[in-house]
């Protein structure tokens, strides 16, 4: 809001001066301006446009890490087999399975968490250190950990069951029902955190008064909730919602560790399944065909990031 | 936005009304207050539940780490240790190559947080404060690459890297972590922000551009440089796939992907591997609790504001 009068003040500005000194300006900005982008685009040409379109164009030659260099043109080949494999569609299937079990409760809880903290003005940290403190540890953490509490035997969440009456606990991790439902679950412990904070960010922002208001009306705390606090965290869920979609389709980490796609390769998702064609069988020209069909799949809800933050910005 | 805006709007209103009802309503609102109490007390108890229950895998790991291994074997599900040692800690770094990764990590995530800080925010002052002709096309390209997953790239960085011969070194590490589309988009909001006067005046004085953005906007920039570093170091500390395929040799691995050969390469026992786990998350847990408000108010300005 505030940048546009204040650009075409300058324009103004710039117009009224003498016609010698603002042409002087401009080619010198020209030159500044290429010379201030060249290093950050440069990298970005490098390492993210570069390879997008790399990716694009190996998918339809038949490279490989062996041979090297792009290989033979092969058409619409590779794409034939992913759309023939068995492979490709479980682990899409796997994926949009990990989506659901992890997007839902990552939105619900971190909402309810959220909402519960906010009620209270005091003790706020301690509920942030224990609900976000799990957020800044490495995947490779979180895997340790749950690796051993899923354990079989000797590990806490299957003792956990017994204690409470339960007979035969589930393998967690190594029975193909199970395992997927576990590494899920681990994954909400890991990233709920994250949620949280944006969603105790917006509902901080939402006046004092309006809660007051609401009271005031009438309103017990539950309709409060209901018709005046969740309707207002509309943005913020937008928000959360595609991050966590995105998040949550280029799952790869925990899986990788915890179980490696398997039992019969019940966790494997399309990322692992990129990484395997591409880098355990060397077929980097088939690996780029599905890497570039899942690449689709998260740019349809990227977009919508996009034009979030577009509007943010246009806001500011 | 759209909701938040209109309710930012809206406020005035609401809470003249609210005052006005306020007056009439005072005896509807003794009433409330015991059933208000109740619900607060139970939500209180339900937030306190869930959040031990939040801290039970990170002490059940630091429980473990700290037994012996005899005690272990013959009771492996228990909370206490009846003799807690440090020798697990003592074995791990010994004998593991935990120091290394922790030398590897801070060297890789502080040269690449570098580095990006200082592209991203080149790249934001020139977008921010010069005038040329396709800024806003070229500012939209940048910040289209959103869009683009990193990690789907794995295949044409690792073979830009093998042609170069820099696989196994910081450098493959570090390169393709570099372009952070966010940070420019967080640099530019904030620089926006910064009174065109301001530099107009530095402008007027003979200052050339790149003296505007050294001397002038970066250290008027602390809050947004602190943010972007904060999270640019955190991402690139726990990144794991990029690192995974860029080093094989373990001397010189990042943590997250060193704690992995632990478990396939060591066979190590569960108390060792926990002391393991609970040195792996030392070094961010030890970052949040110095910068809790920092990073909490990062995260959320990034996304919202």
């Amino acid at each position: 809001m505030s940048t546009a009068p204040m650009s075409t003040a300058r324009t103004t500005t710039a117009r009224t001066g003498t016609a010698a000194g603002q042409a002087a300006r401009t080619t010198g900005s020209r030159w500044t301006a290429s010379g201030m982008l060249l290093p950050f685009g440069a990298f970005y040409v490098v390492f993210l446009l570069g390879p997008l379109v790399y990716t694009a164009v190996a998918g339809f030659f038949n490279g490989s890490l062996v041979k090297g260099g792009l290989g033979d043109w092969v058409g619409l080949k590779n794409y034939a087999e992913a759309f023939g494999a068995p492979e490709f569609w479980s682990s899409l299937g796997n994926t949009l399975w990990f989506t659901v079990l992890t997007t839902v409760p990552l939105i619900v809880l971190a909402l309810a968490l959220a909402l519960m903290t906010d009620r209270f003005s005091r003790g706020k940290w301690f509920f942030r250190l224990a609900f976000f403190a799990p957020f800044m540890l490495p995947s490779s953490v979180i895997s340790l950990l749950f690796m051993w509490i899923y354990a079989d035997e000797i590990g806490l969440a299957q003792a956990t069951v017994k204690l409470l009456g339960g007979q035969a606990p589930p393998s967690w991790l190594g029975d193909p029902n199970w395992a997927m439902i576990s590494i899920a679950a681990a994954t909400v412990w890991w990233t709920v955190g994250f949620n949280f904070v944006i969603y105790l960010a917006a509902l901080q922002e939402i006046p004092r008064e309006v809660h007051e208001a609401a009271a005031m009306d009438g309103a017990g705390p539950w309709q409060r909730l209901r018709l005046v606090v969740v309707p207002m965290l509309g943005r913020a869920t937008t928000l959360v919602a595609v991050l966590q979609l995105v998040a949550s389709l280029k799952v790869f980490d925990q899986i990788y560790m915890m179980t490696n796609g398997g039992p019969e390769d019940s966790t494997r998702p399309s990322l692992l399944y990129v990484y395997q064609t591409g880098f355990t069988d060397s077929r980097t020209g088939y690996a780029s065909t599905v890497s570039l069909l899942l690449f689709v799949i998260i740019l349809l809800i990227s977009l919508v990031w996009f034009a979030l933050i577009r509007r943010t910005e246009k806001e500011a | 936005m759209a909701t938040l805006t209109s309710a930012a709007s809206g406020t005035p209103e609401a809470a003249s009304g609210g005052t006005g009802a306020g007056k009439a309503g005072r005896g509807a609102a003794a009433r409330r207050t015991d059933s208000e109490r109740l619900f607060n007390r139970v939500t209180l108890g339900v937030l306190i539940a869930l959040a031990l229950l939040w801290l039970v895998p990170l002490a059940w790991a630091f429980a473990t780490s700290v037994r012996p291994p005899g005690e272990l074997a013959t009771n492996p599900t228990s909370w206490v240790a009846d003799n807690p040692t440090l020798a697990n800690y003592r074995e791990v770094l010994s004998a593991g190559r935990i120091p290394y990764w922790y030398v590897n990590s801070f060297i890789t995530a502080a040269l690449t947080t570098l580095l990006s800080v200082f592209t991203a925010s080149l790249a934001a002052f020139a977008l921010s404060r010069l005038r040329f002709r396709y800024r806003r096309p070229v500012f939209l390209a940048i910040l289209a690459g959103v869009m683009i997953p990193p990690q789907l790239l794995m295949i044409p960085h690792f073979l830009t890297l093998q042609a170069t011969g820099m696989l196994n070194t910081y450098w493959a590490v570090i390169l393709p972590q570099v372009p952070n589309v966010v940070a420019v988009f967080v640099f530019k909001q904030f620089f926006d922000g910064i009174p065109v006067e301001l530099t107009d005046a530095a402008r007027a004085d003979g200052a050339s551009w790149l003296r505007i953005y050294w001397q002038i906007v970066m250290p008027l920039s602390r809050p947004a440089i602190s943010a972007v570093t904060i999270f640019v170091f955190v991402w690139t500390w726990n990144n794991f796939l990029w690192p995974l395929l860029a080093v094989t040799d373990p001397q010189m691995m990042t943590l997250p992907v060193g704690l992995t050969s632990v478990q396939d390469a060591f066979g190590l026992p569960q108390a060792q591997l926990m002391a393991s786990a609970v040195l792996g998350a030392l070094p961010l847990l030890t970052v949040f609790l110095f910068f809790q408000r920092r990073i909490v108010e990062g995260i959320a300005g990034t996304g919202l504001k």
